[in-house]
């Protein structure tokens, strides 16, 4: 026996009440991690959004694409520091059900675009050098057990080559990951060069405009310049910035979260009133046993330990059985569903350490008074008590 | 130390209460000495300071003033801490509702005063075995509280306070609670231990006959020691 053998016997020695707490307990981190996974996938983008980096597409919708020449005049307009294009590509791998989202890129343009995205140099040149080289996003490379040099046929939906076959071969020759956790790595990228010289028709075509500015500031003066250009053309454009675009995103995400925090916030305002008087209950229950157990000997720092962590013993312990359960119904069960239009859905390791601060928080909160309580039992008056 | 010097010695102890303005004087100026291997029964009627006089010597409650000497050492003015170390290497408590952790089992129980002590593994297992011996009540280790009668109770409470091998064991009607013949073989087993064992035992009682057992009979009222008489 030893202290830790107290403070269990004492936790457990109302089995139902312990459990009740537990169960509370534990709701309140399975919420606080299945909604903090949900609003961290929902809001990743809006991280990584860079402040210079605005975007053409095409007024109609930016489903249809505009002819190559835009690019060379964008690229010529003044405080554009660099331009580049992507094409939406589609496509699936071996079975139309596994959907990957795939690019097909002006490599070197939309990597200096990119400058989040990154790899080892080696793979870069090897990229730049290959015709037929698949870019791919580390969590793919995970996700289907690919490496660098194997071949790897992706199926088009909607392009197909010009012998006729909707089936393009390709070669991994580089993969590439996020500088941070927060940017996604779950797509595929290829040469664009390559995708126009195979196609059976629309050919010398780009999905949308890419472009940095020289300086934030003047963001909105070239969106004007270029949209001006292009009106009452055959394709007029509207180029609005990525921030811009993604300030609308996050004020609406901003409500979410505000709701998702008033939501997780309250349940835990709930909990810590229900745990706090529970405990301070308990512990006045047994005020002639820390009488006693004062009376043998024990100190009052220790007599305060051993009710503190009793409290600390039971937010952890549901805590954590509340992540655990998280963390397998996001990983393992809503992540997988969802991964077609929430790619990358996971318990990361910043909200479980966050969850674990918020436990020993909890734990210490609903702990102080109770220890306080016990520290203090004037042991004459409590085993006056009979 | 040699037996003739007092375990305890009282010097002009007084406690009073205060009431608001009023001041109760429960004894005043009391001088006493208790010797080494004592067995001493304390009577007097209800509320004349018995269990006030037992929380003084066992350092649980100070003196308004005056002087405890425990072993020749003061010990009323003694802080917090040094006085919990005092009382878990030097005294032994008995109440009369036993006071046992309702959470643990009879073994765990007795174990409590030896996660103070710096007694471990093998050695504290067989301290706990031996004084639950000593109590004769070794089959009931694996029992909670609850499943014993009151006398098994006081066993092992008994079994608890002798484990860490105290010097003195204060008694506040140990057999309170008890039917004589249960009163009878907790009495038999404090006065084994008192005449075996050489602790010195101070126990507070109103039953006469509880009082025979011990050497020494007082009679506390009004907060002056009438003695009864010695049977040495
Ligand atoms: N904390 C306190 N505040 C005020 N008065 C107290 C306090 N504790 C005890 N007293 C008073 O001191 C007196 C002695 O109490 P004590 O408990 O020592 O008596 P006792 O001899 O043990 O009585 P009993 O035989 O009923 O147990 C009583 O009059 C009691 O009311
Ligand atoms: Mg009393």
């Amino acid at each position: 026996m030893n202290d830790f053998t107290l403070v269990l016997k004492n936790l457990f020695r109302k089995k139902l009440r312990a459990i009740l707490l537990l169960f509370s307990i534990l709701s309140a981190f399975l919420i606080f991690g299945a909604l903090g996974s949900f609003y961290k996938v929902f809001t990743a983008g809006v991280e990584v959004a860079a402040a210079d980096r605005l975007i053409t597409v095409n007024k109609i919708n930016f489903t249809v694409s505009l002819p190559l020449a835009y690019v060379n005049r964008v690229r010529s307009i003044e405080g554009v520091r660099n331009a580049s294009h992507a094409s939406w590509f589609g496509g699936y791998y071996q079975d139309p059900r596994k959907q990957v989202q795939t690019f097909a890129i002006e490599a070197d343009t939309y990597l200096a675009a990119y400058s989040e995205l990154v790899m080892p140099d080696e793979q870069r040149k090897a990229f730049m050098e290959t015709r037929d080289c698949l870019l791919t996003g580390i969590d793919l490379v995970d996700q289907y057990g690919w490496k660098l040099g194997d071949s790897v046929p992706i199926n088009s939906n909607i392009w197909q080559k010009k012998d006729g076959s909707s089936v393009w071969e390709f070669t991994i020759c580089a993969i590439f990951d996020g500088d941070k956790e927060t940017v996604p790595a779950n797509y595929l990228m290829f040469h664009y060069d390559y995708f126009n010289e195979n196609l059976a028709f629309a050919r010398d075509k780009a999905g949308w405009i890419i472009l940095n500015s020289e300086d934030p500031a003047m963001n909105d003066d070239i969106s004007k310049q270029i949209d001006t250009l292009f009106a009452n053309s055959q394709a007029e454009t509207k180029t609005s910035t990525e921030s811009a675009f993604n300030k609308a995103f996050l004020q609406q995400m901003g409500n979410i979260g505000l709701i998702l925090s008033s939501v997780i916030g309250a349940a835990f305002a709930t909990i810590l009133m229900i745990v706090g008087t529970t405990m301070v209950m308990a512990v006045s229950e047994r005020t002639k046993e820390i009488a006693v157990m004062k009376t043998l000997g024990f100190r009052t720092g220790r007599i305060f330990r051993l009710v503190l962590s009793e409290s600390l013993l039971l937010a952890l312990l549901g805590g954590l059985i509340g992540l655990g359960i998280a963390w397998a119904l996001v990983d393992l069960a809503i992540g997988p569903a969802l991964s077609g239009f929430l790619p990358g859905m996971r318990l990361t390791a910043d909200i479980a350490l966050l969850a674990i601060v918020l436990m020993l928080a909890l734990g210490l909160i609903t702990g102080i008074l109770p220890a306080l309580k016990a520290m203090n039992v004037a042991i004459v008056d409590a085993l006056g008590k009979n | 130390m040699s037996k003739t010097e007092p375990l305890y010695v009282l010097r002009g102890l007084s406690k009073q209460y205060s009431r608001g303005k009023e001041t109760i004087p429960i004894f005043d100026g009391l001088d006493m000495e208790i010797a080494n291997g004592e067995f001493m029964a304390i009577m007097g009627p209800s509320g004349s300071g018995k269990t006030t006089l037992l929380n003084q010597l066992g350092g649980i409650d100070a003196p308004t003033t005056g002087e405890v000497i425990f072993d020749g050492r003061r010990i009323d003015n003694l802080g917090q801490g040094a006085l919990a170390k005092w009382r878990s290497e030097n005294v032994g408590f008995i109440f009369q509702f036993y006071n046992l952790m309702p959470t643990l089992t009879a073994a765990q129980n007795v174990e409590l005063p030896l996660l103070l002590s710096p007694v471990k593994g093998a050695e504290r297992k067989k301290r706990v075995a031996t004084a639950l011996d000593i109590v004769g009540i070794g089959d009931r280790a694996k029992h909670y509280p609850r499943q014993l009668s009151g006398g098994q109770q006081q066993r092992v409470a008994i079994a608890r306070a002798i484990v860490a091998d105290p010097k003195v064991l204060l008694c506040d009607e140990p057999t309170g609670d008890l039917d004589r013949t249960s009163a009878d073989e907790v009495l038999e087993m404090l006065q084994l231990l008192n005449t075996k064992m050489g602790k010195t035992i101070i126990m507070v009682t109103h039953d006469p006959a509880a009082a025979k057992y011990a050497k020494t009979e007082l009679f506390l009222d009004k907060g002056k020691f009438i003695k009864k008489g010695s049977k040495k």
